[in-house]
């Protein structure tokens, strides 16, 4: 079996306040078909066997539904395979003796807990401000009982389809939230159970974004692209539009965001 | 909601860049057209200058519309590069483009050198502090006189083609920003931006060219 040495260059940081740095690693013995996490874990158990540190990184399901993971891969969140989770992400897709960068989405509202993992809090309370139905509690209704139609269930759909791991931010050259905040809105705004607090929502979720210290949209596309789910930025231009509309029409102006930033 | 909340956001900012960017872009469009007047010679133009004079409700309404959009559209676009820069304090190690383009990517920097041109093209043009032979109401005399300096074309050609850039991204990009996209209108948009990318540039530097090169003298 043909093996893979990768040559890894690593962000360590020993917690939020410690001054991080790059440490190089030798990864020797590594076959094409481990995932890029497996192979992080097998780096890990060498260093565990040396009495070392261990590489800090975020995972739980493994299969790309979590929105757990996630890692600037040389340059590219999620690194180079479009449309895929860093847990996705397989070996083949290195060269053996390249050099890996690893770095942790870079962003001020996503400190750095440890190593390669970030606090994702900020995406949470862009939800809390805003990103629900208020719904009633009773017997559930009858599957047909409320019409969508197939063009909005399936664009709705496809905004759904959304992880919230943070790639857009990671992506994005000015760390704007919009594709993840923009998914959100459009998922839930496309649903007649979302149209009675559609514009109290754009109005608290994009004031939330904004006190989180997430940059403005420049429409460069970054997100799309980084984005495991290749949601579209057409939800970026649906949110504006959203916006627009709240701002003068709809609303009661209560723009209190949901909560400290 | 009221303006000063909706100028607060990005959004709001966004959308302020985007309308008066629109106003910009309708400028520059009648602009180049008025422009291309000077191949028709001497007095064609310098018969529109002297009409625009006898119509001055119309020129400084223009203006004072203009002038209001170049400081609404920089205000917005400093203030949000400031928040942009600090939403991402340490950089990556490496990072690759997917998506962004030269012209996206260099939409802050390139608005810089246009407004550094404009101020000088209105020193130049219409004030004539810059133009070392300006004479009032005679714009053939001060087109073809400071396109004969090779350095004086060469800032103008320079400028076009930041222009170009911005327009590409721009134009495009107002569209987004203002709620329209969907698969149906985005490969129009593009067209459109490009379009407008390419012709209006192209327009503004064929009067520098065709004095360099001796076909307007
Ligand atoms: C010739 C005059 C100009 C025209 C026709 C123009 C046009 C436009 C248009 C149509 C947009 C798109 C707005 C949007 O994304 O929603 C834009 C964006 C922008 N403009 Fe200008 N602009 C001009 C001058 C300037 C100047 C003087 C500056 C800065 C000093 C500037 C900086 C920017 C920036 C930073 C953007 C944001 C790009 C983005 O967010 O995607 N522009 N411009
Ligand atoms: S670990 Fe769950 S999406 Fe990657």
């Amino acid at each position: 079996m043909t093996t893979l040495h990768l040559k890894l260059l690593v962000w360590r940081q020993a917690g939020p306040h410690a001054a991080g740095r790059f440490v190089r690693y030798d990864a020797p013995d590594l076959s094409p078909d481990m995932s890029f996490l497996e192979m992080l874990d097998v780096v890990n158990e060498r260093l565990i066997a040396q009495g070392e540190e261990p590489i800090a990184f975020d995972h739980d399901c493994r299969e790309g539904i979590c929105g757990s993971c996630g890692l600037v891969i040389n340059g590219v969140a999620h690194g180079p395979m479009r449309g895929t989770a860093t847990c996705q992400l397989h070996l083949r897709s290195f060269r053996s003796g390249q050099e890996v960068v690893i770095e942790p989405w870079r962003a001020k509202a996503f400190p750095v807990v440890r190593d390669l993992i970030v606090d994702r809090g900020a995406l949470d309370r862009i939800i809390a401000a805003g990103g629900y139905i208020s719904a009633r509690t009773g017997g559930v209704p009858d599957a047909n009982a409320v019409l969508v139609p197939k063009d909005d269930a399936d664009a709705a759909m496809d905004a759904a389809a959304c992880i919230g791991c943070g790639a857009c931010v990671a992506a994005c050259p000015n760390a704007s939230a919009s594709l993840f905040a923009a998914a959100k809105i459009a998922h839930l705004g496309l649903m007649p159970q979302g149209q009675p607090e559609r514009p109290e929502r754009v109005l608290r979720m994009v004031t939330q974004m904004d006190m989180e210290g997430f940059g403005n949209c420049t429409n460069i596309g970054e997100c799309q692209e980084a984005c495991p789910k290749l949601i579209s930025i057409d939800v970026i231009a649906r949110m504006n539009r959203d916006f627009l509309r709240a701002s003068m029409f709809g609303g009661e102006g209560r723009v209190t965001g949901g909560g400290e930033a | 909601m009221p303006f000063g909340r909706f100028w607060s956001s990005t959004i709001g900012k966004k959308v302020v860049m985007a309308v008066t960017g629109i106003v910009l872009v309708g400028y520059i469009l009648a602009h180049v057209t008025a422009n291309l007047l000077i191949f028709a010679g001497a007095a064609a133009i310098d018969a529109y200058a002297a009409k625009l004079r006898t119509l001055p409700l119309l020129l400084w309404g223009v203006r004072v519309v203009l002038l209001l959009s170049v400081v609404l559209h920089v205000v917005a676009a400093a203030q949000l590069a400031v928040r942009a820069r600090a939403a991402r304090p340490t950089s990556y190690r490496r990072f690759e483009p997917q998506a962004s383009n030269a012209t996206s990517r260099t939409m802050r920097w390139g608005g810089v050198a246009l407004l550094l041109f404009l101020i000088y093209h209105i020193l130049h043009f219409t004030t004539g502090q810059a133009h070392p032979a300006f004479v009032h109401l005679a714009p053939y005399h001060n087109v073809t006189t400071a396109f004969r300096v090779w350095w004086v074309a060469a800032i103008y050609i320079a400028a076009m083609v930041a222009l170009a850039m911005h327009l590409y991204h721009g134009t495009w990009s107002m569209f987004q920003t203002l709620g329209i996209a969907h698969a149906r209108v985005n490969v129009a948009r593009r067209r459109l931006a490009t379009i407008i990318a390419v012709l209006v540039p192209l327009g503004f530097v064929s009067v520098p060219i065709a004095v360099l090169v001796g076909l307007l003298r």
